[in-house]
């Protein structure tokens, strides 16, 4: 049984084909990156897997169940995680408050515990302290001491991706989604990033689901690659395999070029 | 300085002793109120603490959530014709009647949030305004509640205690004011609030973290629902006397616009919203017994505005202070406090 699949998923917007046949299976443990030009559709296959788009046909499976047509909450209950292209923090709350959302999922505070939080001894008033220590731990972790209480709209965009990042980690995920994580960083904020998600990988078991750009990035530490272009596969393989596959470098240069490097 | 050694340092209450001193004052002052005003004073208080109740509610949706309501004035009315049946047709004591009135103005909170998952900003404006106007046409043909007669609330008991005048009401409403104010910031500060903070900021994050939104936009509905229907059922017994034509539109206006001008997405801006925009409402009314101010302002009105001359000069003025106040602090009241303690913290530089 592999720990998560995609089987011959396919979605049409009006009479446009978004994706179409496409299927993969990554190992637990596993760097899986996913890439194309723009408009190739891998934030669309993402959406698919996090059941904000319903997919016209295919089986998305994950840690043994079928996951396609879950709502989006009910995927992240399961353990997937993620973090947008197109940053998505919530502006007005501050750092410690934004990963806070990320243990949403484990707290049994509701309606009228959370009402009812009359000083620190209150269910509510324990429940926070735990969890706030949680995310004190993976705030160590990715060194956001400094910006802890300050509101993330007004954070750097390179921290605020690492907020991003901070919060999915939060849900204790087991599959990791990130898409783009680099864009738009500074050479040494990438650098950074790298050793994040290699960590990631290596210290907290998580899977993990790339979209990138960056080719140098995205062979340095993917373990395998899927090329798409179109909404159609082009090929899977190694970074070396994809690198020299001739449709990726038509994909990426257009068709007269034969050019050695994708990068 | 404010170093933390607790995590519950993050969501408790009393941040400092500065703040604990000014609520004790605050809380001394609401004491001693009530037995050196008069009782239009008293009554007018009674008036302002049922304000704030309702537009805490609204905040909680409008603010905290990011969803929109013109139909406030439909759940104040159910929890005002709630609370009164309950009490003459049903025989419950009042302190049973006001919380049921509430739930079930929630229910129909919970009914209106629905269409919220599919609509957004003015078209959920329509759809909740829709809902205030039908409310109100709907009691209004209906025998039960008195239809265009109106209902005269029943004596108040609470045991043995009987609340007779203003004053007696009072020290019911301000402590019922304050408990629903600390209830509604203590669930803001805990996992509900920070979805629903979480759902207007992004919405598709939200979701992609484990919120449900649709649990989460009726919750949000049914809370604020909850609020202006126990809202509703105070105010029935502030006026003693209940009728369909108080459950305007321009009530909801006026709800909506007192959680605008007191600040998005603030306990203590509601609070000084609403109180700021029922105190303007209610003093307007004498704004032409201002000597030399009210002889021009009516002779103004009667030239350009109207033949009376009386009856729109108090609207005029009041929507003239709102657009100043939107004007030069968007933020509401709020954003001025938050601007004055910057200033404050950085002074003199």
């Amino acid at each position: 049984m592999t720990f998560f699949s995609i089987d011959n998923l396919a979605i049409a917007f009006g009479g446009l084909q978004a994706l179409q046949d496409i299927r993969f299976d990554v190992q637990a443990g596993e760097v899986f990156a996913i890439i194309g030009p723009n408009g190739a559709g891998k934030t669309t296959l993402f959406n698919c897997i996090n059941g904000i788009y319903r997919p016209d046909a295919g089986n998305i499976r994950f840690d043994g169940r079928n996951i396609q047509g879950l709502r989006p909450d009910q995927v992240a209950r399961l353990g997937i995680a993620r973090t947008f292209q197109n940053i998505e923090l919530f502006a007005n709350m501050t750092t410690m408050e934004n990963i806070m959302l990320g243990r949403h999922v484990f707290m049994r505070t509701g309606l009228f515990r959370g009402a009812a939080m009359w000083g620190p001894r209150s269910f509510a008033g324990r429940e926070e302290r735990d969890h706030r220590r949680q995310v004190e731990k993976i705030i160590d972790l990715l060194r956001l001491q400094a910006v802890r209480g300050k509101l993330v709209g007004a954070l750097p965009y390179g921290t605020q991706k690492m907020v991003e990042l901070a919060r999915a980690l939060a849900l204790e995920p087991k599959l990791l989604l990130l898409d783009e994580p680099c864009a738009g960083m500074t050479a040494e904020e990438k650098q950074d990033m790298i050793f994040w998600i290699k960590d990631i990988q290596n210290d907290l078991g998580i899977t993990i689901l790339l979209i990138e750009h960056d080719m140098r990035m995205v062979m340095d530490i993917s373990d395998r690659i899927l090329a798409i272009n179109f909404g159609q596969p082009i090929t899977i393989g190694t970074a070396d395999e994809v690198r020299r596959h001739p449709e990726v470098l038509k994909a990426y240069l257009g068709e007269e070029d034969h050019r050695e490097s994708a990068a | 300085m404010d170093m933390k050694r607790d995590y519950y340092e993050d969501v408790q209450l009393f941040t400092s002793g500065v703040v604990v001193f000014w609520m004790a004052i605050m809380l001394a002052a609401l004491a001693i109120f009530p037995f050196l005003a008069t009782s239009y004073y008293i009554y007018m208080a009674n008036f302002l603490a049922i304000n704030v109740i309702v537009v805490i509610g609204l905040n909680i949706l409008v603010g905290y959530a990011g969803q929109v309501s013109l139909g406030h004035a439909g759940f104040f009315a159910i929890g005002a014709y709630g609370t009164v049946i309950l009490m003459t047709e049903v025989h419950l004591p009042f302190l049973v009647a006001l919380p049921l009135a509430g739930l079930i103005a929630a229910g129909f909170g919970f009914l209106l949030g629905l269409p919220s998952l599919r609509l957004e900003g003015p078209y959920l404006a329509i759809a909740t305004l829709g809902f205030g106007l039908t409310i109100t046409q709907i009691i209004g043909r209906i025998e039960l509640f008195g239809g265009r007669q109106g209902l005269h609330t029943p004596e108040l008991f609470i045991g043995p205690w009987h609340l007779e005048s203003d004053r007696d009401f009072y020290f019911l409403l301000i402590p019922l004011t304050i408990l629903l104010a600390l209830t509604a910031r203590n669930l803001i500060k805990t996992k509900v609030g920070r979805a629903l903070i979480a759902i207007r900021d992004a919405e598709i994050a939200a979701e992609t973290l484990g919120v449900n939104l649709m649990g989460y936009k009726t919750l949000a509905f049914a809370i604020s629902a909850f609020y202006a229907g126990v809202g509703g059922g105070l105010y029935a017994f502030v006026l003693r006397f209940i009728e369909p034509e108080i459950f305007t539109l321009l009530m909801s206006i006026m709800f909506l616009a007192m959680v605008v001008v007191g600040g998005l997405g603030s306990i203590m801006g509601s609070i000084t919203g609403a109180c700021l925009l029922s105190w303007l409402d209610l003093q307007l009314r004498n704004i032409l017994s201002i000597p030399y101010l009210g002889k021009w302002l009516e002779a103004l009105s009667q030239e350009w505005f109207s033949i009376t001359g009386v009856s729109n000069i108090q609207l005029i003025v009041f929507g003239a202070i709102l657009v100043l106040i939107m004007l030069f602090e968007p933020l509401g009241i709020f954003g001025f406090w938050i601007r004055a303690k910057k200033y404050w913290k950085t002074w003199p530089f």
